[in-house]
């Protein structure tokens, strides 16, 4: 019996990703989070991380800021209006993206929950760029 | 009788109408295939995102705390009706039909004696509506110079239709858009977006399984409804675009068949006329001859 299970990723125009995978890790709101096939059905946000799509053929990494996550009955779905396949993004670009979220946070015109989300959208690019 | 010069002039102006309508056409052809790929393309993610709402709703106990956007205010006094329409003629029915559909939406809701607001995105609409509903536009959206409508101008009107819940500016939410079905069938619509409209019929197919919520669904709702309504207003217009554009290529397909009949029509005339006159002539002259 394969090990594999359906994954999706969709934005509002157009269908990003479609395919089987063994294990997926999503940024969950709460924390990072590995999904395996048979996860029990689950509704949950993503906060700005990277989603890794383990296939067997290799993986699939994608940056996201946020999105909506459902699973059910083996098979994942991924609603997010920014997913970006790691392949896609340039160094200068990531560079822009972390400047101006930092200014954001410098000018403290946010609130925490805003906070949050930025400050994990910056290690996380950070983390992409080293 | 109009002389053969008349009709001469009148062939050419003809020909010439043809001509703009075909490549117009072929103009609609051509966008209508990349909108319609869009909007079949934008399916998916309101689809699963309608089905994911209704998921958690089913898993909401208790009524009195559920978010308003999803249960409404209770009150059903201030309807807003927000019109989706093109901003470029020359497509037929296609927003003559939207409007008709609201027309009669809001005859009803002020004849049971409750408040209309219109908000009209496309200034086609708000031509047509002006006239006898002018006074209850509030705000009205034109998008005009943007080449392609992307998700962005959605959610400007998604927040702005959230902004006006939220200061308690109306009760119920209707969204008017052309459903697109295929290139010579677009059906008006009228979807009601808040509070959100129960789909009973699908609620009984699918089976109830229990998700595990994280956060709490209530968080979740809370995130989730505004997206939603920026969906929603997404989806319309990209099936209104794809709509506008069958329904141009339609249009101008007859409207270059009618020029091509009128040509047949009027060439028949002038080669009758042109005959006439020849005949004329011929008779003029044997009767000149006959005589001497």
């Amino acid at each position: 019996m394969s090990e594999n299970f359906t994954v999706e990723i969709i934005s509002p125009d157009k269908s990003i990703l479609k395919s089987e995978a063994a294990e997926v890790t999503i940024p969950s709101y709460e924390g990072q989070m590995g999904i395996l096939k048979d996860h029990i059905p689950l509704i949950t946000f993503l906060r700005p991380g990277l989603i890794i799509i383990k296939e067997n053929s290799g993986e699939k990494i994608f940056f996201i800021e946020d999105g909506i996550v459902e699973f059910s009955n083996n098979s994942l779905l991924i609603l997010t209006s920014t997913a970006k396949s790691l392949d896609s993004l340039e160094r200068n670009s990531i560079d822009a993206i972390i400047k101006s979220s930092e200014e954001k946070i410098r000018k403290g015109e946010i609130d925490d929950k805003e906070r949050y989300l930025l400050s994990y959208k910056i290690d996380t690019l950070r983390e992409i760029n080293k | 009788m109009p002389s053969l010069d008349d009709l001469k002039k009148r062939i050419k102006s003809v020909k010439s109408t043809q001509k703009i309508t075909k490549a117009m056409k072929m103009v609609a052809a051509a966008k209508l295939k990349k909108a319609q790929a869009n909007a079949e393309k934008g399916r998916p993610y309101s689809e699963k995102m309608q089905n994911i709402i209704l998921n958690l709703t089913k898993s909401i106990n208790d009524p009195e705390n559920a978010p308003k956007l999803l249960v409404g205010t209770g009150k059903d006094k201030i309807n807003l009706c927000v019109v989706l329409t093109a901003d470029r003629g020359l497509c037929g029915g296609f927003n003559s039909n939207i409007c008709k559909l609201a027309k009669t939406k809001f005859e009803k809701i002020l004849s049971e004696g409750k408040e209309l607001k219109i908000i009209t995105v496309g200034t086609k609409g708000l031509e047509q509506i002006k006239r006898e509903y002018g006074k209850y536009v509030i705000k009205k959206f034109s998008f005009k110079n943007k080449k392609q409508i992307t998700f962005t101008e959605a959610e400007t009107i998604g927040n702005e239709i959230i902004n006006l819940f939220k200061q308690n500016q109306f009760d119920k939410c209707i969204l008017f858009y052309n459903n697109f079905k295929n290139v010579i069938t677009q059906i008006p619509q009228a979807q009601q977006i808040i509070p959100a409209e129960k789909n009973s019929s699908k609620e009984k197919e699918e089976d109830l399984t229990s998700y595990e919520f994280e956060p709490e669904e209530d968080e979740i709702l809370e995130d989730l409804l505004p997206k939603n309504i920026s969906t929603q207003v997404f989806k319309a217009f990209l099936e209104n675009a794809a709509s506008e554009q069958g329904s141009r290529m339609t249009a101008m397909d007859n409207a270059t068949r009618n020029a091509g009949e009128l040509v047949d029509k009027l060439t028949i005339n002038y080669n009758r006329s042109r005959q006439a006159s020849i005949t004329k002539e011929l008779i003029e002259i044997i009767s000149g001859a006959e005589s001497l």
